[in-house]
C-alpha cells in the first residue's frame, strides 16, 4: 500500500508540474459549457425579413404587424416588386421574403381564401426551417384569432407544451453532452498519453523490473485521472446548474454513480489505446480520431441520432457516448431512477468488462 | 552453491520468430563480481539482461537470480535486483528528491532510511544545492550518475546496467566507474554491458557476445592472452570480425 502512495504521489507531481495542461484540462470545460450555452442557440432573435406588400390593405397590414411585433423578425425593408427580391437574397442580410398576394383582404373576406407565400434563405436550412415553422405560427394564430370573430362551424384549438424544458433551451441537451465529451477526453486521452509517455521514455522498463505489479502501475496511474475527471464533471454540472439553470432532477447520487461508471468505462478505454500504441503522438491521434470525433458526431450530443442514415445508427451503438448521453439526460432533466435507465447502465458496463479484458490480453504479452 | 552465485544461467534462448537473439548463453558471476557484457549492437546484450530482470520470458534454457528461478520466482527477484537502461530512467520534469523517493517507495523502503539515505547521497554526489530542481535542467553526466545511484538505492544483491555509460564523457565516466566499484566492494554483483573496449578492462570479468552466443569469457589478463592481443580492442575485433564479414 505505501509503494502504491509513492507511486500516486509522483503521478501528482507529473500533473501538477505540467501545469498547461492543467490549464486546458480545467479551463477547456469551464471555456465550452460557456460558448455552448451563450453563443450556440437554436432559438431565432431578430431575423432580418423583406416583405412585398402587393395588396397593402386591411389584413395584410395586421399580419405584418403582428408578425413584426415579435422579437423574432426584424424588418430589413418592402419591396416593390418581385425582380428584387433574388438580389436581396443575394446580399445575404436577409433570411425571409414575405409576399402577400394582391387583393388578400377582398379574397379573404369574399371568397374565405387568400395566399402568402414565404420565401427563405436555405444556404443555413437549419436556421430556414425554424425561420418558416415561426412565420406560419403567427399566421396561423392570426387566422385563429379571425376565426373566433366569424365563428366558423368547427374548431379546433391547438395547446402545445414542450415537457423537461418548457423554454427549448439549447443549453439543456449540452450540458450532459459536454460531461460526456469533457470526461471522455480527460480521462481516455490523458491516461493513454501518461502510460505511453513511460514507455516512450523507458521508465515503463524500469517499473516493470521493480517489485510493483503491472496490474497496480496501471490503477496507480489511472486514480489522479479518475480523481481529475469527476471534478471536471462537478464543474460542468454546477457551472450548469447556477449559470445556465440546467436542473438536476433526478438522485445526485444515482448520477455521480453513473458517471463514475462511465469514467471508468473511458479509463479502461484509455489504458486499452495505451497498450496498442507505443509512442504519445499516437495515443493523441488515436484518442482525438477514435473517441473525440465519434464522441461529439455519434452521440446525439449534436445531431439527433434518430435522423441519421440507417448504418450510422448502428455504427452510434457501439460508442459508449451515446448511452451516457441517454443516462445523465434522463436523471437530470426527466427524473427518471435506475428501473427505467437499468439497460443502458448495463450497457456501459459490459464495455467496461469488454475493454478492461482486451487490455489485459494485450498487455500480457509485453511484459512476458 | 547458490550462496557464491549470484546469477547462473544455462543454456538460456531467446527467440524472436526465426530470429534467435540469444542462442544458448551459460555463465555464473561471484557475489560482488564486476562482469561485463560486450559485444556489438545487437548481440543481444540487451535481450539477455531483459531476460534476467523479468521483462522478458526465455525461449528455452535455465537461469537463476539472487538465487530464485527467472521463470517461477519473478517477485522474488525483482525486490533483489536494480536495473538502470539504456535509456535514461529518472523523471525528467521530478526533482532529484522526487525520484529517489519514488524509487526507494516502490521498493517500499521506510520512509526515515530513504530520508537519510537520500541526504547522504545527495552529499556525495555533490547535488545537495540542486536537488530540489527538475531534473532536466541538470547535465546529462550528473543525471546518469543520479540514475546509478538511484538503482542500487534500495541496496540491491545485483544491479544490471544496460550500457550505462553511453554518450558520457570520460571524466564522468570515470567518476561512473568509481561508483561501480564502490557499489561492489559491498557486495552487490554489477552486470554491466558495454560496448567501449577501455571499460572492459575495468571488469573482473568479461563475455563477449557475438550473434547471440558468448564466444570468449574470463578476465581482461586471461582474455588478451588467449587470443595473443594487447589490447581487448584487439581481442574484441578477431571475434567479432567473422560475423561482421559473414
Amino acid at each position: 500500500m505505501k509503494r502504491f502512495i509513492a507511486f500516486v504521489r509522483k503521478e501528482f507531481h507529473h500533473i501538477l508540474r505540467d501545469w498547461r495542461t492543467l490549464i486546458i484540462l480545467f479551463g477547456m470545460p469551464i471555456i465550452q459549457i460557456l460558448l455552448f450555452g451563450f453563443a450556440i442557440t437554436n432559438e431565432i432573435k431578430d431575423a432580418s425579413i423583406a416583405i412585398l406588400d402587393q395588396a397593402n390593405d386591411a389584413h395584410s397590414k395586421a399580419l405584418i404587424n403582428k408578425i413584426l411585433s415579435t422579437d423574432y423578425f426584424k424588418l430589413e425593408q418592402y419591396l416593390s416588386n418581385q425582380s428584387q427580391i433574388e438580389p436581396v437574397f443575394r446580399k445575404g442580410k436577409v433570411k425571409e421574403v414575405i409576399i402577400f398576394e394582391r387583393d388578400f383582404s377582398q379574397k379573404l373576406d369574399k371568397e374565405k381564401i387568400s395566399g402568402i407565400q414565404l420565401l427563405a434563405d436555405a444556404t443555413d436550412p437549419n436556421t430556414a426551417t425554424i425561420i418558416l415553422n415561426y412565420t406560419q405560427g403567427i399566421i396561423a394564430g392570426y387566422q385563429a384569432d379571425q376565426n373566433v370573430l366569424s365563428r366558423l362551424p368547427f374548431n379546433i384549438q391547438v395547446q402545445t407544451e414542450m415537457f423537461y424544458n418548457k423554454e427549448l433551451k439549447g443549453v439543456y441537451l449540452f450540458v450532459p453532452g459536454l460531461i460526456a465529451i469533457i470526461l471522455m477526453l480527460v480521462s481516455a486521452m490523458m491516461t493513454s498519453i501518461s502510460i505511453t509517455k513511460e514507455k516512450e521514455f523507458g521508465t515503463m522498463e524500469i517499473l516493470l523490473a521493480t517489485p510493483m505489479r503491472p496490474g497496480i502501475i496501471i490503477i496507480a496511474k489511472v486514480i489522479p485521472y479518475l480523481l481529475l475527471s469527476f471534478i471536471n464533471a462537478l464543474i460542468i454540472l454546477t457551472l450548469g446548474y447556477f449559470v445556465f439553470g440546467v436542473p438536476v432532477h433526478g438522485s445526485i447520487t444515482l448520477l455521480l454513480f453513473e458517471m463514475i461508471l462511465f469514467v471508468l468505462t473511458v479509463l479502461s478505454l484509455g489504458i486499452f489505446i495505451s497498450t496498442v500504441t507505443s509512442s504519445q503522438q499516437v495515443a493523441l491521434m488515436a484518442s482525438l480520431m477514435g473517441l473525440m470525433l465519434p464522441t461529439i458526431l455519434l452521440s446525439g450530443f449534436i445531431f439527433p441520432i434518430e435522423n441519421m442514415p440507417l448504418l450510422l445508427q448502428i455504427i452510434s451503438n457501439i460508442v459508449p457516448a451515446k448511452w451516457f448521453i441517454i443516462i445523465i439526460k434522463n436523471i437530470m432533466l426527466k427524473g427518471t431512477g435506475l428501473a427505467i435507465i437499468w439497460e443502458e447502465t448495463l450497457i456501459i458496463f459490459g464495455f467496461m468488462i469488454f475493454f478492461i479484458s482486451l487490455s489485459v490480453k494485450n498487455f500480457k504479452p509485453r511484459l512476458a | 552453491m547458490f550462496n557464491s552465485h549470484s546469477i547462473e544461467v544455462r543454456k538460456l534462448t531467446k527467440k524472436f520468430g526465426s530470429f534467435t537473439a540469444v542462442n544458448e548463453i551459460s555463465f555464473d558471476t561471484e557475489k560482488g563480481e564486476i562482469f561485463g557484457f560486450l559485444g556489438a549492437n545487437g548481440a543481444g546484450k540487451s535481450t539477455a539482461i531483459k531476460m534476467l530482470c523479468g521483462l522478458w520470458t526465455p525461449t528455452s534454457g535455465e537461469a537463476k537470480v539472487a538465487g530464485f528461478d527467472i521463470y517461477k520466482e519473478n517477485e522474488k527477484i525483482k525486490r533483489r535486483i536494480g536495473y538502470m537502461s539504456q535509456k535514461f530512467s529518472l523523471y525528467q520534469d521530478l526533482t532529484a528528491r522526487e525520484n529517489i523517493r519514488f524509487y526507494a517507495g516502490i521498493y517500499g523502503m521506510p520512509d526515515t532510511k530513504i530520508k537519510e539515505k537520500t541526504e547522504v547521497l545527495l552529499d556525495r554526489l555533490k547535488l545537495s544545492e540542486f536537488a530540489d530542481v527538475q531534473i532536466n535542467s541538470l547535465p546529462l553526466g550528473w543525471k546518469q550518475k543520479l540514475a546509478f545511484s538511484v538503482a542500487v538505492f534500495h541496496e540491491p544483491e545485483i544491479v544490471f546496467l544496460d550500457e550505462p555509460t553511453g554518450g558520457v564523457d570520460p571524466v564522468t565516466r570515470r567518476d561512473f566507474w568509481e561508483m561501480i566499484y564502490d557499489t561492489a566492494k559491498l557486495g552487490t554483483t554489477i552486470f554491466v554491458t558495454t560496448h567501449y573496449m577501455d571499460e572492459s578492462e575495468y571488469c573482473d570479468r568479461i563475455s563477449i557476445m557475438v550473434d547471440g552466443r558468448i564466444e570468449a569469457l574470463g578476465s581482461p589478463i586471461e582474455l588478451k592472452e588467449r587470443y595473443d592481443s594487447k589490447t581487448m580492442d584487439e581481442v574484441f575485433v578477431k571475434l567479432a570480425r567473422p560475423a561482421a564479414i559473414k
